[in-house]
């Protein structure tokens, strides 16, 4: 199975590598567009990326590697960053994280098993005047307590 | 606060569209540097009114584009570090979010003063909403003229892109910065060459924190002597101190270098919640040696907390109240930089490892005294022995919370 980003993805990765010298400067903006766009980079995704780079597969394994928001396996339809650095951690992270595994029934890097949710764990997101934080799809809730968590997870579970 | 007293962050966040700014008398800084100074003129003004890079390193803003050289052929190219990682820090977050402008002004004004024409702003994957802001914010002031060809009807011109990041802490160190936005690991260069002269694509190379080029416009718009008398001599202007953890009213305070850290803790931010007292404060992000209550009396400003053995830092304070366990704070501390380190230096790839095993196991098992001992041999072991400040960031805190809270630590411990 080979990878054709759609469309919309092809033409916002084509705008993306006009806007550097050099193509391979457009790696990490083409991997959010690839991941954007088929929700997590295949082998056969990375293929069309080095293709499109004109780099050996190598140069974009490395870089996928080496990056933490880059998923290469499928994921939930949402995904949970979780904040367990020191303000969230002195803010009671532990046991926010202890909480959303207990009700996830996962640890960080797993999905539920019907394909809702992805926990994940984060060093500091740069929300610390409101910890404990978290990441729902990118998208900041802090602080946060263990009755918000566990609303908020009813709600992923129901409509994520 | 002083009415009308020239503020770089406005207090509420609906105020960052360009017609508020302008309200604020933005791009008025940009247009006086741009119609009537030479580029000369302007880095030397920015020299003289000493403001510090408050990415970190503190090292001064006009000195770093006078590095730049003159006149050479080929391109140049302006990094705006928006990589915040520093874990406890969160103001560059609040220039994105309420003052995107004073940022593209800033850089305006740094690209015509280092003869630029090509800004990359580099966001951290996890500031993606504000990334698309930053977008916003550049449409704006490219519809109004103050992006693009010809800005204020000058021969000058400058294209901004805002590069989105994908996770990694490394990349706030300026060289990783340049490896990462070339498409690569980010893992740093051996300096020198240093970036002003070989930096991104090859070509001479500015790389600013986000907050230091927002304040760059006040310097233009009000002067560097006035800029210079609102802080130290050494030291000028105010700078966005966040405060968080165990205070009443976490979150960014805009005050002049110079504030006594206890005056920012106590009066700023409250002081702790009723019936907690302070055990520790961390003053400049996680790479920032702790400090006892009894420390706290200290001037913000780089020197002050260099000379104290810590470091202003990002300034991002946090404040760690009685009853937390150092063992926690010692294995957070420990696990990070063991999980951020890019591997490429040997000291550090397997110095941070080991000391994060060390303290998982003492946390696990329980140990003795020789145990902290082992962990500050490996943090002396990295030291002075890395190609980038990562390896001093991750083992000076490490070193400082078992030298200062050592007895608490062998309790801990003992089995």
């Amino acid at each position: 199975m080979s990878y054709t980003p759609s469309p919309a993805a092809l033409a916002r990765i084509e705008r993306t590598l006009a806007l550097y010298p050099e193509k391979l400067a457009a790696i990490l903006p083409v991997l959010h567009a690839v991941q954007a766009d088929a929700g997590f980079i295949s082998h056969e995704a990375e293929a069309w990326v080095a293709a499109r780079l004109a780099v050996e597969p190598v140069r974009v394994r490395e870089v996928l590697s080496f990056y933490t928001m880059f998923r290469r396996a499928p994921g939930g339809r949402a995904t949970l960053r979780v904040c367990r650095n020191i303000t969230c951690t002195l803010a009671g992270a532990g046991d926010i994280l202890d909480l959303i595994k207990d009700k996830l029934g996962i640890g960080p890097g797993e999905t539920t098993p019907d394909g809702a949710i992805t926990l994940v764990t984060a060093e500091c997101l740069g929300h610390c005047d409101h910890a404990p934080c978290l990441q729902v799809n990118g998208v900041d809730h802090g602080p946060v307590t263990r009755e918000t968590v566990a609303a908020l997870i009813e709600e992923l579970k129901a409509h994520g | 606060m002083v009415e009308n007293e020239v503020r770089l962050l406005p207090d509420d966040d609906g105020s960052w569209r360009i017609e508020a700014y302008l309200r604020r008398n933005g791009y008025q800084g940009a247009r006086k540097a741009l119609t009537t100074m030479s580029p000369e003129s302007v880095v030397a003004e920015v020299c003289k009114a000493v403001i510090r890079g408050r990415g970190g390193a503190g090292f001064p803003a006009g000195v770093k584009w006078g590095f730049v050289p003159k006149g050479a052929a080929g391109p140049k190219y302006l990094c705006v570090n928006a990589d915040e990682g520093e874990p406890g820090t969160f103001k560059d977050r609040l220039v994105l979010l309420r003052a995107p402008h004073a940022l593209l002004e800033g850089m305006l004004i740094a690209a015509y003063a280092v003869g630029l024409r090509t800004a990359y702003v580099y966001v951290r994957a996890e500031y993606a909403g504000l990334a698309a802001r930053l977008d916003e914010a550049i449409a704006e002031a490219r519809a109004a003229g103050f992006l693009g060809e010809r800005v204020f009807g000058t021969g000058f011109g400058l294209e901004v892109v805002v590069h989105l990041g994908a996770g990694a802490y490394i990349c706030g160190e300026e060289t990783a910065l340049l490896e990462s936005l070339e498409g690569r690991r980010g893992q740093p260069r051996l300096k020198p060459p240093f970036p002003a002269a070989v930096g991104l694509f090859r070509s001479p190379t500015v790389i600013n924190n986000v907050e230091t080029l927002a304040a760059i416009p006040q310097i233009l718009a009000h002067g560097a002597d006035w800029f210079l008398g609102r802080g130290l001599p050494r030291d000028g202007g105010t700078r966005l101190f966040g405060v968080s953890g165990a205070v009443r009213r976490p979150g960014v305070y805009e005050l002049p270098v110079g504030t006594p850290l206890r005056t920012l803790i106590e009066v700023h931010a409250g002081g702790p919640p009723e019936g907690r007292s302070i055990k520790a404060v961390i003053p400049g992000g996680l790479s920032a040696p702790v400090l006892l209550p009894d420390e706290l009396d200290i001037s913000l400003d780089v020197d002050s907390l260099a000379k104290a053995g810590s470091m202003l830092g990002s300034a991002g304070v946090v404040v760690i109240p009685d009853g937390t366990p150092m063992l926690d704070v010692l294995h957070v501390t420990a696990r990070f930089y063991a999980h951020e380190s890019c591997g490429k230096c040997t000291p550090c790839r397997i110095g941070t490892s080991w000391i994060f095993k060390t303290v998982e196991r003492l946390r696990r098992d329980g140990g003795g005294p020789a145990d902290l001992d082992h962990v500050l041999r490996l943090a002396d072991g990295i030291r002075g022995r890395t190609l980038c400040p990562f390896g001093e960031g991750a083992a000076l805190p490490v070193r400082a919370l078992i030298l200062k809270f050592r007895g608490e630590l062998e309790q801990a411990v003992a089995r």
